[in-house]
């Protein structure tokens, strides 16, 4: 495609993000000032963007199509996202846009579920309180973007939010920084990619080694 | 004349260099005077006198801006600091007159009381000027400034007692000494003429200003503030009680009413010219004779008489716990010798205390002094402060200062002005709140919102009600051609300020587009739009269907007026007439089917999807 010649040939990503209390939320703050002004990362915040619910259908598909990479960064309420990312999924993904015939606009572009979880891997797990994954509960994204042709990638979660200590909240927000210019790399395959279940397994420390080493 | 234009030449050059009015106004007066340029002659001392009013009028501004709460906050550092002020002060001068320069007893005493005087009108218009009249030197300043000026009384009873026995003129009494039970009760005296100061801005000035606002005329508004401060002085002055100190009472009473910003802006310019007239005055009063006659001896009384003073001041700022830089300014502001030396130092020479020469050579000490000050504290402002300023800063400060900044300032309160203020409030935002009818002024100001009555078009009050600080003006008049005015003058004086303005149609918002106000509210969108809504719903739509394409019809019809806003100019010599309002209509209409084909919520819609 020809914008990929514009920016060092670098992946372009859009975080939409969607909290209903954003004031309120201390992880979300700072998984959000990390990664704000970072270049080639356009953040768009929808709860200020849409208090209304009211969708500007037309500049949202155009956000879509500027980017490579969607990541929908989201806390998860009741084993979902809040209502406005649904109201997003269900107007701007259109019949014969998004899917259907000759809805081929998303078609290759990757998508990333971005999350903050009151729960650990541990309550998500069969036998554990939630009894069932982060990736099993988070299917029906998996399920919509793929339906749209694009490729859903493991999800990066921040578990424990609610009582996070500062120096996890501190890692959790460096490895998100790590993770979203991991994915703006051009030379990264999916292979490499979808080999994790959770992008948390990512060893940031390491990675930016190996991938040199392979180009 | 000459006075003014002494003033208008060396004023704007000092404040360009960057070392205060103040000063400017006593250069350009030592120029004018006999000993320089010669423009003027003596009678520098009678315009003086006569503009020593500007002082009554600044005391009586200052109490405007402090309530009886916050007057009773600091009274603490009223009666302690300038109390203490004033004794270690005097005490320390009379001690060095009597013993270093042997000056008879009682005569050291009356020098020394006048030389612990301040000048409140430098250190007013300095701390106000520099925007520190908050700071805690500040505060203390005017705490010690309020000490001398009740302490004035005392002193002037105590006077006679010192001198030879000569009797002081009764030229003072007018009033009173047809009063003989009040003329031999000074003390009752004064607290009646307290309490009817008290009574009278209470009860009566309220109602009797309430009256003047509503015959809607400003310059009577303006003779009644100027009426109102000249009598509070004057019966002050005939009690014998300084009439700034009465003033400054009246002042503090009116400080809770709600013409309180209206009172500031008409009393504002007449302070500022008679306290001009003021210090030019002392500077052409400055005897360049005398000083060359004996520069040394003069010079040396004056260097080491402030340093008394500031030592004295900084010793006591450290008691009462003011931080390091703090303490100098405050040591700085004060150590000059002040205005009321000049009546005491007067008249000591009429009770015979001093001679002719004595008194000659402590006015120009006094007035050397007063020339001194506003270059010192030029001086510290530029090389010392600099060296430790920032240091005692940190997260206190910036705390109390975020509150206060985001302020918010709402023009008119009639119906959509109240709903908006309540809807504010009710979210925490506490707006100023100015409007023209006074009525509702007092009626609102029972419920406890900050209301003030004015015209919101004239600049001095939007200045006084802290448009220069505030973030956003919200203007909810009904009038357009007032918005239109307000939004100018706003954009030309306070241009940092956001603006949110109400307008009543299509054709008002066009006007305000074209005054670059970017946030334009129509009255009536908004209700009627949703009034739609409900009939939708009662012809058997859907609500929640009725209400998105309701949000999206004021979308769109925002946007289309944004679009006819800009056409209107391609049109030469357009009249906002009814026949264009008309022509506007049509043309609505027409655009208006495009809005019935692009059906919203797409992905909702069945017939779309049913087609794959």
């Amino acid at each position: 495609m020809p914008y990929f010649c514009a920016m060092d040939n670098l992946k372009r990503i859009a975080v939409f993000f969607f909290h209903p209390r954003f004031e309120d939320s201390r992880v979300n703050k700072r998984l959000i000032a990390a990664i704000t002004g970072l270049p080639g990362i356009a953040l768009r915040d929808m709860y200020e963007l849409y208090p209304d619910f009211n969708i500007d259908v037309k500049a949202e598909q155009q956000a879509l199509i500027d980017c490579d990479v969607a990541v929908i960064q989201h806390p998860f309420f009741w084993y979902s996202a809040p209502p406005l990312a649904k109201q997003w999924l269900d107007l701007v993904l259109e019949y014969g846009w998004a899917y259907g015939k000759g809805g081929d606009k998303l078609r290759g572009k990757w998508a990333l579920t971005a999350l903050s979880s009151g729960g650990t891997f541990d309550v998500y797990r069969e036998g554990g309180r939630n009894r069932f994954t982060y990736r099993e509960l988070l299917s029906p994204f998996d399920q919509s973007f793929y339906l749209c042709g694009m490729h859903y990638l493991p999800p990066f979660i921040v578990p424990g939010a609610s009582k996070i200590s500062e120096a996890d909240l501190e890692a959790h927000a460096r490895k998100y920084v790590e993770v979203l210019k991991l994915l703006q790399r051009p030379e990264l395959g999916l292979e490499t990619l979808t080999r994790f279940e959770y992008f948390n397994q990512i060893d940031t420390a390491s990675w930016p080694v190996t991938s040199y080493k392979t180009h | 004349m000459i006075y003014l234009g002494a003033a208008l030449v060396c004023v704007p050059i000092s404040k360009k260099l960057g070392i205060g009015s103040v000063l400017g106004y006593i250069i350009g007066g030592a120029v004018i005077g006999p000993y320089v340029l010669g423009f003027v002659g003596k009678e520098g001392e009678d315009v003086m006198h006569a503009s020593e009013f500007g002082v009554v009028m600044m005391l009586f501004l200052v109490g405007l801006e402090l309530n009886v709460k916050s007057f009773w906050n600091i009274r603490r550092l009223v009666v302690g600091l300038g109390g203490l002020q004033m004794f270690v002060t005097a005490l320390v001068l009379m001690l060095i007159m009597t013993l270093a320069f042997s000056v008879d007893f009682f005569i050291a005493i009356a020098l020394s009381l006048s030389f612990a005087m301040s000048s409140t009108a430098i250190v007013l218009q300095t701390l106000k000027e520099k925007g520190l009249d908050k700071s805690a030197a500040g505060t203390g300043s005017f705490a010690v400034l309020l000490f001398q000026d009740i302490a004035v009384i005392p002193i002037m009873a105590v006077l006679p007692f010192l001198g030879n026995g000569a009797e002081l003129g009764a030229d003072h009494h007018g009033l009173i000494s047809h009063f003989p039970f009040f003329e031999q009760n000074p003390t009752i005296t004064i607290f009646v003429a307290v309490a009817l100061v008290y009574l009278f801005s209470r009860f009566l000035v309220p109602p009797f200003l309430h009256f003047i606002s509503k015959v809607h005329m400003r310059e009577l508004f303006t003779a009644s503030a100027l009426f109102l401060v000249i009598g509070v002085a004057w019966v002050m002055d005939e009690v014998g009680i300084s009439p700034a100190l009465g003033a400054f009472m009246a002042g503090v009473l009116l400080a809770t009413s709600e013409f309180r910003h209206e009172l500031e802006s008409d009393i504002e310019p007449f302070k500022g010219i008679l306290l001009g007239l003021f210090f030019t005055a002392v500077g052409s009063t400055i005897n360049f004779g005398l000083i060359m006659e004996q520069p040394a001896s003069l010079l040396g009384v004056v260097v080491l008489l402030m340093a008394v003073k500031a030592g004295v001041l900084y010793a006591l700022a450290r008691y009462f716990g003011l931080h390091h830089d703090q303490k100098l300014l405050f040591a700085l502001l004060l150590c000059q010798v002040g205005e009321f030396a000049f009546v005491l130092l007067g008249s000591a020479m009429g009770l015979g205390i001093l001679h002719r020469e004595a008194f000659d050579f402590t006015m120009a000490v006094a007035t050397l002094s007063m020339v001194i000050s506003p270059l010192l504290l030029f001086i510290s402002d530029r090389f010392i402060m600099p060296r430790f300023g920032v240091k005692e800063f940190p997260a206190k400060a910036y705390d109390s200062l975020a509150v206060e900044e985001k302020k918010v300032i709402i023009v008119g309160f009639g119906h959509f002005g109240s709903t908006l203020g309540r809807f504010l409030r009710a979210n925490g935002i506490r707006a100023t709140i100015l409007d023209t009818n006074s009525d509702r002024v007092a009626l609102l100001r029972k419920m406890g919102f900050e209301v003030y009555y004015g015209d919101a078009t004239r600049v001095d009050l939007l200045e006084s009600a802290g448009a220069a600080k505030a973030h956003i003006l919200i203007s909810t008049i009904g009038d357009p051609e007032k918005n239109l005015e307000l939004s100018d003058t706003l954009k030309k004086h306070f241009p940092h300020l956001k603006l949110f303005v109400r307008a009543v149609n299509r054709i008002d918002a066009y006007e305000l587009f074209d005054h670059q106000v970017p946030h334009v509210y129509r009255e009536s969108l908004h209700s009627s739009v949703y009034m739609g809504v409900d009939v939708l719903s009662a012809l058997g739509h859907r609500r929640y269907t009725a209400r998105r394409k309701a949000d999206d019809f004021i979308k769109y019809d925002e946007e289309a007026m944004h679009r006819l806003a800009g056409e209107r100019h391609d049109q030469k010599g357009y009249v906002a007439s009814v026949r264009d309002e008309i022509a506007m209509q049509e043309k609505l209409l027409n655009a208006d089917g495009k809005f019935a084909d692009q059906a919203a919520d797409h992905a909702w819609d069945k017939s779309v999807r049913e087609g794959g």
